[in-house]
């Protein structure tokens, strides 16, 4: 056992937040929302780091590296809320010819049973990607019949609802759904691990600056009692997403199908319960659109339904449970 | 990054399981829990069977005794040990985890050969004097005092919480021999052997009707001065430097058991009925079963977290701190569960309908001793704020 970053994996990270931080700042973040605002230049340099394909064979183009890597990779880009369908590329590089290299922007949807098939990001992608239990479909995004909404929650995730989908012949089956439903889930639950820290960092740093009674906010003890369990759904949550990638790299390490929906469970609550307390720490600044808190929850609720939803995981875990 | 067990770690597995399987049958039945002797016996029993077998002190220097595992494998033994149906450190607690190493970091020569060897076969059972009735988060504030007499410390005050004070050879009591130094400066660690004349232990009931606890009331108690650890004075830090020492795999055991009890309620929430079905129909129920599930497995993934990087070397994530903040929360809530599944049976210390309701309702209550216990949650809170947010401290 060695449950611990490696170097390697520590650089990997370090890497892709410095790209992060330098080409995707607030304000990139948030022009990537507006229609007409998905800069495909961009999108491109993230590819061309190879982000996509971390766990892409060397063969089929990619880095070669562990599962755990790429969830490595999500977190962090959770943390930045680097914009745009990065689970769909991360699924489709290597299945959907031009998504590794930047040059095909994919969607992707897991056919809902009931209610309206939202989907993010088909507004600005070339291909849209459905599963369901039989496989996986790939559609050009142009014929799909599609109402894009005009204020998605998350002012940097459009959304679309689709009216109709048009009849193609599956490729790949069952099992490649499977896998792909998995690992979608956990790379958005990464996401959601990076996303609860993020937003934990911001709160901190604001009660540290900000002053009230003579004292910054951060000494006192009802914010201090907030900001630690941030910390600590964190670090539980980061626990569970770690343990699903290792185990999505090593079966018999444990239940895949277990630890990604635990994995669910955590993350779903540090991402929300942690980006509501960053609001509230903001006090009134937090209730408005120039600080980025709000930023953070609508994030999170954009990422704790993909490819399922906190009740749904926990009910799959009991269905493991045999008492 | 790996889960799965190196070559090494493996073969090390199967030779505790193979040990293990032989030697925990062995073992008289579990006593009744409120038999404190009954208690020591068994507990004392099971450490010789280990120190025969050299897994005594598994994760202390083999010079000074113990197997000197690494803590990978540390966490292995008691994973084995559990799924074997062990007895968990019990009655050892303190000498194991706190005393020993204390005394292997500051202890003299002397105080080695006295004390080690008896920890680890068992013989010497040690309790912890630290808290006092006004001094429990703030350690520090304590005023049991120990003069000077020729070769002697007199030993006068009160200590709480003293865990199996009743069975206990010796004791890890903190004094203060300096009343005009700053508080943290004029501390001494003494060992005090509790048979020493001027020791009264009084039991101390818990809401759990069990005397886990008691109280010890020190009237002139002669303690030579060889028995001090480290400098006169210099007590803070010497109980300091080993607090570490029961990070990491310090709750393994514990968790083992809120695991099991988890496991056990899913069996009664599916053998009690409910209007329709059993419990276990209840989509709210099988929910937060569920949900306890994924934060059980999500701490033991965070303690082998902690493992992997005490075994680099490193810091380990948030400490204690964070992991006894979670730890207790879902104790707690496991606790809520079960109140919630029992319902009315939840009104009885005694097992109701041949399930072991009774241990359910005693999980719930010790909920309070996780998140009150060595310091409460709220100090575990302000620990991570100001140490690991690096939030300023609060105006004092």
């Amino acid at each position: 056992m060695d449950f611990a970053l490696s170097d390697d994996q520590r650089d990997l990270t370090d890497m892709i937040r410095r790209f992060a931080d330098d080409r995707f700042p607030t304000e990139t973040v948030r022009a990537f929302g507006e229609p007409g605002g998905f800069d495909r230049a961009r999108w491109g340099e993230l590819a061309a780091l190879g982000t996509f394909g971390i766990a892409l064979p060397e063969d089929d183009g990619g880095v070669g590296l562990p599962v755990v890597d790429m969830v490595l990779v999500h977190e962090t880009l959770g943390g930045a809320l680097t914009p745009g369908p990065l689970v769909a590329a991360s699924l489709l590089a290597g299945l959907v010819p031009g998504v590794l290299e930047g040059e095909v922007v994919p969607a992707i949807v897991d056919r809902p049973t009931h209610g309206p098939i939202v989907v993010e990001h088909l507004r600005d992608a070339d291909v849209l990607v459905v599963v369901d239990d039989d496989g996986l479909r790939v559609l050009p995004a142009a014929a799909v019949t599609a109402r894009h909404i005009d204020h998605p929650t998350d002012p940097a995730t459009p959304v679309s609802v689709v009216e109709a989908l048009p009849d193609e012949a599956p490729i790949g089956g069952a099992a490649l759904v499977a896998r792909l439903r998995l690992l979608g889930s956990l790379y958005a639950s990464a996401q959601l691990v990076g996303n609860s820290e993020a937003s934990t960092t911001l709160a901190v740093e604001y009660a540290k600056e900000r002053h009230q009674f003579g004292r910054p906010i951060g000494s006192f003890q009802g914010l201090k009692h907030l900001l630690a369990d941030c910390l600590v759904r964190t670090e539980v949550a980061r626990s569970s997403v770690w343990a699903a990638g290792v185990i999505a790299d090593e079966p018999e390490a444990g239940d895949l199908a277990r630890a990604v929906a635990g994995a669910r469970v955590l993350a779903a609550k540090a991402g929300t319960e942690n980006a509501k307390t960053g609001i509230q720490v903001h006090g009134g600044m937090g209730f408005t659109w120039e600080v980025d808190a709000h930023l953070f929850l609508k994030r999170a609720w954009v990422l704790e339904t993909q490819f399922g939803d906190p009740d749904g995981a926990a009910e799959a875990v009991a269905d493991t449970l045999v008492g | 990054m790996q889960l799965r067990d190196s070559e090494a770690d493996a073969d090390f597995r199967a030779r505790a399981r193979a040990w293990l399987a032989d030697a925990v049958p062995t073992l008289a039945p579990e006593p009744d829990p409120t038999d404190w002797p009954a208690r020591r016996t068994r507990d004392t029993q099971w450490q010789r069977l280990l120190f025969d077998a050299g897994y005594a002190g598994i994760n202390w220097p083999a010079e000074y005794g113990g197997r000197g595992a690494t803590p990978t494998e540390h966490l292995i033994f008691l994973e084995e040990a559990n799924r074997a149906g062990a007895p968990d450190v019990g009655v050892g607690f303190v000498g194991q985890m706190h005393a020993g190493p204390t005394l292997i970091a500051e202890g003299t020569p002397e105080q080695q050969d006295h004390h080690l060897r008896g920890i680890l076969t068992g013989d010497h059972v040690w309790c912890q004097g630290f808290s006092e009735p006004e001094a429990g988060s703030d350690l520090a504030s304590l005023r049991t005092r120990a003069v000077r007499d020729g070769d002697h410390y007199v030993i006068s005050g009160q200590k709480i919480w003293t865990s199996h004070a009743q069975v206990a050879d010796y004791c890890e009591m903190l004094v203060r021999t300096d009343p005009e130094a700053p508080k943290h400066k004029g501390i001494t660690w003494l060992i005090v052997p509790m048979d020493t004349p001027g020791i009264e232990v009084r039991p101390l009931v818990t809401v759990q009707g069990s005397a886990e606890f008691a109280e010890l009331f020190l009237d002139e108690v002669r303690v030579p001065v060889t028995n001090r650890v480290g400098a006169e004075n210099d007590g803070w830090r010497v109980a300091n430097v080993t607090l570490s020492f029961e990070r990491g795999t310090g709750f393994v055991g514990e968790m083992l058991e809120t695991t099991r009890l988890h496991g056990e309620l899913v069996r009664i929430a599916r053998q009690t009925p409910r209007a329709s079905g059993t419990a276990w129909d209840d989509v709210g129920l099988r929910r937060e079963f569920g949900a306890l599930a994924a934060e059980l497995d999500a701490l033991w993934a965070f303690t082998k977290r902690n493992v992997s990087a005490g075994e680099r070397g490193g810091i380990p994530i948030s400490g204690g701190s964070g992991f006894k903040l979670a730890y207790g929360a879902l104790v707690h809530r496991l606790g809520d569960l079960a109140l919630r599944v029992l319902d009315r049976a939840s009104l009885s210390f005694d097992d109701i309908g041949g399930l072991p309701t009774g241990a359910q309702v005693h999980g719930k209550l010790h909920g309070f001793g996780v998140s009150t216990g060595g310091g409460t949650s709220q100090i575990q809170q302000n620990i991570l704020a100001e140490r690991v947010l690096g939030l300023p401290r609060e105006a004092r």
